[in-house]
C-alpha cells in the first residue's frame, strides 16, 4: 500500500471495441435526452426559492409536528394552503408560501405565519426564514441563466482554440446531452432548481470537459502517431488506453460526491450533493459513449487533415 | 523538468510553510493588535443570522426632490414680487412645471430658478431648464442629476441604518451599498430580525407644527397649507395639521425613553439643539394655550396644548406608549430620519442552531471525502498516490490561507467547493502517475519515464483545469449569496491545485528519486 499501487481499477492492455456499441450508446443518450426535454417543459423544473420568489421558513415544533393543526393555524389566518412537508425529524417542517404581488406584502406574510404558529403551536421556533421578492428572483434567474450561458460560450472558445473543429463540435454536443440529462434529472426528482444547482451544473460541466479534453488528447496524439490506422479502431484503442484516468478522475469526484450526498441530506445543499454524483455518472459515460462516437461520425480524412495541420510545437514530442 | 536547485528547493518549502503561517489565524486567537491577523469569515448560513437586502423608494426621493424645488421656486417668487404664478411638480416625467402670467416677469424668474440648481460651477448641470414658445417653463432633473441623488439619498441611508442598528446591540454588523439604491444589511448572530426589521421600517422623520383649529375636519380635502392626519391611539381620528414644519426633528440632539413622574405612563424626553431651542421657543411663546402636532411619519403622535412657552429646549412626547415602543421612538429619533421609506426585498435568515448543523454536515462531508479519496490514491497509486496526497493536503492549506489572505466568506456551498477541490486536485497527479506508468510500459528508464509523464500530461492537466476555473469565475461574477462561496473556494483550489499537483508532486518524488535511485519504478 505504501510503496506499489495495490490494485488496477481496469487492467492494462484492454481492448474494449467500444465503437461497436456506436448506435446504442448514442441511441440511448438521445432518447434519454429527448425524455428531459419533454420533463423540462411537462411537468417541468421545480424552481426554487432563489428563481421563483416567495417564503421558505423551516421551523421546529417542541413536539412532534401536527402539520393538520399548522395547516389550519395558517389558513385562519388567510394564509391559504401553503405548502408543508416534514422532513428529517419528527418535530421540523419546512413551510413554503407562493410569491407575493409585493415585497411589503412578502414581509406581512412571515409576521402572519409567526403570528400564526405561537397561537397554533406555542414554542415553536423559527430556524430559517428565506422571502425572496419578484423582483429580486427575477434578476437571479437572470444572472444564473448568464453565468451558465457565457460559461458555455466560453468552454466552447476555449476548445474551439485548443482543438481541431471536430473535437470542438463533439465535445459540446456532448455537454449539451449531458445538460439536458442533468435537467431531467432535475425535473424527475423535483429538486430545487436555484443558484446552488447552477454551481452544480456549472461543476458538472467542468468535469465533463475535464474528461473530454483527457481522451480527445490522446486521440490527436495518436492520431499523429499511427498514421494509418483506420479511425475506429484509433478511437477504441486511445479509449482503452486512457481508461484507467477516465475512470481514476472521476472516481475521485465521486468519492469526493458521496459524502456530500450522505451527509448534506438535511441541509441546503442536498440537491446540490446529488446533481453533483449524477453529473459525474452522466459526464464520464458521455465521454466514452457519445464524445468519441461523435468524432467517427465527423469523419477520417477531415480529422486527420486537421490534426497535422494543427501540430502544435507544443505537442511535437508527441510525434516522434 | 525532474530537477531542482537548492534554490527552488527552498522557495517551494517557504511557499508551503507560508501557506501554513496564513493558516493559522483560523485556528488561533489573535496574539496582539499590531499583528496583521486576516481569517476566513463564515457565512451567516454558517454562523447563524439575518441577512436583508433593502431597496431604497427612489419614487419618494424625487418626488421629495421635487417637492422642494417647486416650494423653493415658489418661495422665492413671491420674495421677487412676481405676481400670478403657477408651479406644479410633474413626478412622472421627474420635472416641475412653472407658468408665470406676466410676460415680462418670465426671465426674471428663470434666473430665480436656475438657482435651484445644486451643482458647482463646472460640474455637469443635474437640471436641465426649457421654454415653451408659449412661455412654461419645464425643469427636468436631469439622469446626472437622479443619479446624484439616488447616490446621496443611499449614502444617507446607509448613514441612518447603521445607526439603527447600532442602537440595537447586535455585533459586528455588516451594512453595504449593492448596485444603485440597494443595501446589504448582514446581522450575525440575528435569529428574529422582526424587530430589526421594524426599526428600519420607518422612515421617522419626525415635524412640530402648529394645528389649524379653524379648519373643518369633516370636509374631503383639506384648504391649502393644512393636512389632515390620523391621531394615533386613542380611536384614531383626524386631526387638522398645518403644513408649515416649525422645528424637524433634524434639530433633536437626544432621545430617550422614560416615565412620567406623576402618572408613571412611558414617554420620550428629548433635548433640542441649539438652533431648536431657539425656534421652539419662539413658537412656543407666540402659541401659549393653543395646541401644536407631533408628527412622526405623517401621523400625529401626540397634540398636547402648549401651556407656558418651552426655553429650555427640552420637551416630552406622551402618547400611548409601552416601555418597548417609547424605546423605538427614542432609537428611531436619535438616529435621524431617512431619507426615503425602504422595503426588505430579500430576507435569509438562519438560525445558529441550524448553522451549527450545517458546519457539522460540511465539516463530516469533508473529513469522509479527505480519507476517502486518500485511501483511493493510496491503494491505487501506491507511493506515487501518497505523493500525490501530500501534494493534496498542500493544496488544502495553500486553499486556506488565500482564502484568508482575501477575508473571504466560507459559506455551506463553499464547503462543498472545498471537498470537490479534493476531489479535482488529485486528478492531476492521476494524470501523470498514469502517462508515467505507460511511459514505463513503453520501456523508457525511470527518469526518462517521469520526465516525459509531467511534461505530456501537463497541456491536458492545463486544459481540463482552464475550462473549470472559467466557467467558476463566471459563477462568481454573475452568482450572489451562497453560491458565490463554492464559486469562490473552487477557483482558488483550481489555481493552487495546479502548483501542488504539478511543483510539490513533483519535488517530492525528485527528492525521492535522487535518494534512491531505483532500478524500476513503484507504478
Amino acid at each position: 500500500m505504501f510503496i506499489r499501487p495495490l490494485f488496477r481499477i481496469v487492467p492494462d492492455n484492454t481492448n474494449y471495441k467500444f465503437m461497436k456499441g456506436r448506435y446504442l450508446g448514442l441511441i440511448v443518450s438521445a432518447f434519454l435526452s429527448t425524455a428531459s426535454v419533454i420533463l423540462f417543459f411537462h411537468p417541468g423544473l421545480h424552481l426554487g426559492i432563489d428563481f421563483a420568489g416567495g417564503i421558505v421558513m423551516e421551523i421546529r415544533t417542541p413536539g412532534p409536528a401536527d402539520i393538520p393543526a399548522l395547516k389550519h393555524g395558517l389558513a385562519q389566518k388567510g394564509l391559504g394552503e401553503p405548502a408543508m412537508q416534514r422532513f428529517g425529524d419528527d418535530n421540523a417542517v419546512m413551510i413554503r408560501l407562493g410569491p407575493q404581488p409585493t415585497e411589503a406584502e412578502n414581509q406581512k406574510m412571515i409576521t402572519r405565519v409567526r403570528e400564526s404558529l405561537e397561537a397554533t403551536a406555542p414554542g415553536t421556533r423559527i430556524v430559517r426564514t428565506d422571502a425572496v421578492g419578484a423582483a429580486v428572483s427575477g434578476e437571479l434567474f437572470r444572472d444564473g441563466m448568464i453565468a451558465l450561458g457565457v460559461s458555455m460560450l466560453m468552454i466552447l472558445i476555449y476548445i474551439w482554440f485548443r482543438f481541431e473543429w471536430q473535437f470542438a463540435v463533439g465535445a459540446v454536443i456532448t455537454l449539451i446531452l449531458d445538460i439536458t440529462k442533468a435537467i431531467g434529472f432535475l425535473a424527475i426528482t423535483g429538486l430545487d432548481f436555484d443558484l446552488v444547482m447552477v454551481g452544480a451544473i456549472l461543476s458538472i460541466l467542468g468535469y465533463s470537459t475535464n474528461d473530454k479534453v483527457v481522451v480527445y488528447d490522446r486521440m490527436r496524439e495518436n492520431l499523429r502517431r499511427y498514421k494509418t490506422m483506420p479511425l475506429r479502431d484509433l478511437i477504441d484503442l486511445s479509449i482503452n488506453e486512457t481508461l484507467n484516468r477516465t475512470v481514476g478522475t472521476s472516481m475521485t469526484i465521486f468519492l469526493a460526491s458521496v459524502p456530500l450526498v450522505i451527509f448534506a441530506s438535511g441541509t441546503s445543499l442536498a440537491g446540490f450533493a446529488w446533481m453533483n454524483l449524477f453529473g459525474v455518472i452522466v459526464g464520464t459515460s458521455s465521454s466514452i459513449f457519445i464524445a468519441a462516437p461523435i468524432l467517427l461520425f465527423l469523419g477520417e480524412n477531415r480529422l486527420r487533415r486537421d490534426a497535422q495541420a494543427h501540430a502544435k510545437p507544443a505537442d511535437a514530442p508527441a510525434a516522434q | 523538468m525532474m530537477y531542482f536547485s537548492r534554490l527552488q528547493t527552498w522557495l517551494i518549502l517557504g511557499v508551503c510553510a507560508l501557506g501554513v503561517l496564513l493558516s493559522l489565524p483560523n485556528l488561533l486567537p489573535k496574539p496582539a493588535s499590531w499583528v496583521p491577523w486576516r481569517a476566513i469569515n463564515l457565512g451567516l448560513d454558517l454562523k447563524g443570522g439575518s441577512y436583508l437586502l433593502l431597496e431604497v423608494d427612489m419614487n419618494a426621493v424625487i418626488k421629495e426632490r421635487l417637492d422642494s424645488m417647486a416650494d423653493s421656486a415658489r418661495q422665492s417668487f413671491r420674495r421677487a414680487g412676481i405676481p400670478r404664478f403657477l408651479v406644479t411638480a410633474q413626478q412622472a416625467q421627474n420635472r416641475i412645471t412653472v407658468r408665470v402670467e406676466d410676460p415680462t416677469k418670465i426671465a426674471q424668474a428663470m434666473g430665480l430658478l436656475r438657482e435651484l440648481s445644486t451643482a458647482q460651477p463646472g460640474q455637469r448641470p443635474d437640471l436641465e431648464f426649457e421654454q415653451a414658445p408659449d412661455g412654461l417653463i419645464t425643469v427636468t432633473l436631469s439622469p446626472i442629476g437622479l443619479r446624484e441623488r439616488a447616490t446621496a439619498a443611499v449614502g444617507q441611508s446607509i448613514e441612518i441604518v447603521r445607526r439603527r442598528i447600532d442602537e440595537t446591540g447586535v455585533v459586528d454588523p455588516v451594512i453595504t451599498r449593492q448596485g444603485e439604491a440597494r443595501i446589504v444589511v448582514q446581522l450575525p448572530g440575528v435569529e428574529d430580525p422582526n424587530r430589526i426589521k421594524q426599526l428600519l421600517g420607518k422612515t421617522a422623520r419626525m415635524t412640530f407644527r402648529l394645528t389649524d383649529e379653524s379648519a373643518n375636519i369633516s370636509q374631503a380635502v383639506p384648504p391649502p397649507g393644512v393636512d389632515f392626519l390620523t391621531l394615533e391611539g386613542r380611536g384614531g381620528g383626524r386631526i387638522a395639521v398645518r403644513r408649515r414644519i416649525e422645528v424637524d426633528g433634524a434639530n433633536l440632539i437626544d432621545a430617550r425613553a422614560g416615565q412620567d413622574t406623576r402618572n408613571s405612563q412611558w414617554v420620550v424626553n428629548f433635548t433640542f439643539d441649539s438652533v431648536g431651542t431657539r425656534r421652539f421657543a419662539e413658537i412656543s411663546r407666540a402659541n401659549v394655550g393653543r395646541p401644536f402636532a407631533i408628527v412622526l411619519d405623517d401621523k400625529v403622535i401626540s397634540a398636547p396644548v402648549i401651556n407656558e412657552p418651552i426655553v429650555g429646549g427640552r420637551g416630552q412626547i406622551s402618547g400611548n406608549f409601552t416601555a418597548a415602543s417609547a424605546n423605538e421612538l427614542a432609537i428611531l429619533l436619535r438616529a435621524g430620519a431617512l431619507p426615503a421609506p425602504l422595503t426588505v426585498i430579500e430576507e435569509r435568515t438562519v438560525g445558529p442552531e441550524l448553522g451549527a448543523d450545517a458546519i457539522r454536515a460540511g465539516a463530516l462531508a469533508i473529513g469522509v471525502g479527505f480519507v476517502l479519496v486518500l485511501a483511493y490514491m493510496a491503494v491505487f497509486y501506491g507511493l506515487f498516490g501518497w505523493f500525490a496526497n501530500v501534494a493534496m493536503i498542500a493544496n488544502l492549506v495553500l486553499m486556506i490561507a488565500i482564502l484568508s489572505l482575501m477575508e473571504a466568506t466560507l459559506t455551506l456551498p463553499g464547503m462543498a467547493g472545498i471537498l470537490l477541490t479534493l476531489g479535482l486536485s488529485v486528478d492531476a497527479n492521476i494524470l501523470i502517475n498514469e502517462r508515467i506508468r505507460e511511459e514505463v510500459i513503453a520501456g523508457r528508464s525511470p527518469l526518462n519515464a517521469m520526465q516525459h509523464g509531467y511534461s505530456r500530461a501537463f497541456s491536458t492537466i492545463l486544459d481540463s483545469n482552464a475550462t473549470g476555473f472559467l466557467s467558476h469565475v463566471m459563477l462568481f461574477t454573475f452568482g450572489a449569496g451562497p453560491v458565490r462561496g463554492f464559486a469562490i473556494t473552487i477557483t482558488v483550489g483550481i489555481l493552487t491545485s495546479m502548483f501542488t499537483a504539478t511543483v510539490v508532486a513533483r519535488l517530492l518524488m525528485v527528492r525521492w528519486y535522487a535518494r534512491n535511485r531505483p532500478q524500476a519504478l513503484p507504478v
